[in-house]
């Protein structure tokens, strides 16, 4: 049975792209067929993150229109066959994404893969709330800062109301994922805790990221950060939350940022 | 400012009370819209069934206060009509 999961914050720049592209690429990796879809119409990335940038003809936008079947607008990943990416269009009409549409396509995504991760645009619009509109669950993107908590509240509201699922009565699934951890810095009070920020949104944990060089990196040479360094402190934490996405009891590591033995004998555990 | 600094313990409380209040006011807010609604709706159902008034005649207003808050119901009902009991159906 299908998973359609939506990546969602409110606010961008938190990390949507990054962890739609780690979560999906680590599924994958694991054996799974997975879809990542972008629904960032007119400001497309997840191509970019994915290094598949110069391998888009047919979009999103050209599925719904007709213009295209939806295995002409699938692009293979070149690493992972069974990672497949659905890029948005770069157009600028904002009503080129219909409701009607995107249920097919999704429906259609549904009969051939094991997950459809749809990642959504910042902002609570058309764009965000078609993203997140057939979702069984919900992967809401945070960063431990005030600006992103408010809107991950926000958006935890727009999931209870406006997705298909709310209306017929059911939840939809939510997981916070908190990226851009610093440890260190939360331990001197500088930064929210984990603690706080799950205290204030009142929704379970799928992970840590920390904050690391490696997710730059990954990005400038156009490769998901479980696939550019397997072994890296955010690539740990995205295997680990993939792995909970499945059901699989993971115990769950604060990752430090201390480059010491701690992070040695905590890191093996993750990998 | 320069001794609030010396004795500075970090600012992450202060970003944890400012979020719990204003998400406290916040969720309220969401919520209001959808429970005037739902009360607007089922109110003016019970009403028409026995008194004839125009729906945009009606203004149902909640007073949230400290300890308690009112819900007031404003129907405007035209003269001459006014008691005319909708006939059952």
């Amino acid at each position: 049975m299908a998973q359609v999961l939506v990546v969602t914050s409110g606010k961008g720049g938190v990390g949507k792209t990054t962890s739609t592209a780690a979560l999906g690429a680590a599924l994958a990796h694991d054996g799974e067929k997975v879809v990542v879809i972008d629904f960032d119409v007119g400001l497309r990335n997840l191509d970019l993150v994915m290094g598949a940038e110069r391998r888009v003809v047919f979009d999103l936008i050209n599925v719904i229109h007709g213009v295209a079947k939806l295995h002409q607008a699938l692009i293979r990943d070149k690493r992972l066959e069974n990672l497949c990416l659905l890029p948005a269009s770069q157009t600028r009409d904002k009503d080129a994404l219909t409701e009607e549409g995107v249920a097919a396509v999704i429906a259609e995504l549904r009969t051939k893969f094991d997950w459809i991760i749809c990642d959504s645009p910042a902002g609570i619009e058309r764009g965000a709330t078609l993203a997140m509109r057939h979702a069984d669950a919900a992967i809401i993107v945070t960063n431990p800062e005030v600006s992103s908590v408010r809107d991950s509240d926000r958006i935890i509201g727009l999931l209870d109301s406006k997705t298909a699922k709310a209306e017929r009565g059911e939840r939809v699934e939510k997981h916070l994922l908190i990226t851009r951890y610093h440890s260190s810095r939360a331990a001197r009070g500088e930064m929210l805790s984990i603690d706080d920020v799950l205290e204030i949104l009142s929704t379970p944990l799928l992970g840590i990221i920390p904050e690391s060089e490696e997710v730059l990196r990954a990005s400038n040479i156009g490769s998901p950060v479980t696939l550019c360094n397997a072994l890296s402190a955010p690539a740990r934490a995205y295997f680990d939350a993939a792995r909970r996405l499945k059901g699989d009891k993971v115990p769950m590591i604060v990752p430090s940022d201390n480059r010491g033995i701690f992070n040695k004998l905590f890191g093996r555990k993750a990998a | 400012m320069s001794l609030f600094n010396l004795f500075r313990r970090g600012t992450a409380p202060i970003a944890r009370e400012r979020l719990q209040i204003l998400l406290a006011h916040e969720r309220v807010a969401r919520s209001q819209p959808d429970l005037l609604g739902i009360l607007r709706e089922e109110i003016l159902a019970v009403i028409s069934r026995h008194v004839a008034f125009e729906p945009d005649k009606v203004q149902i207003k909640m007073d949230r206060g400290k300890s308690v808050s009112t819900l007031e119901v404003d129907i405007e009902i035209p003269n001459g009509v006014t008691l005319t009991l909708a006939k059952a159906s």
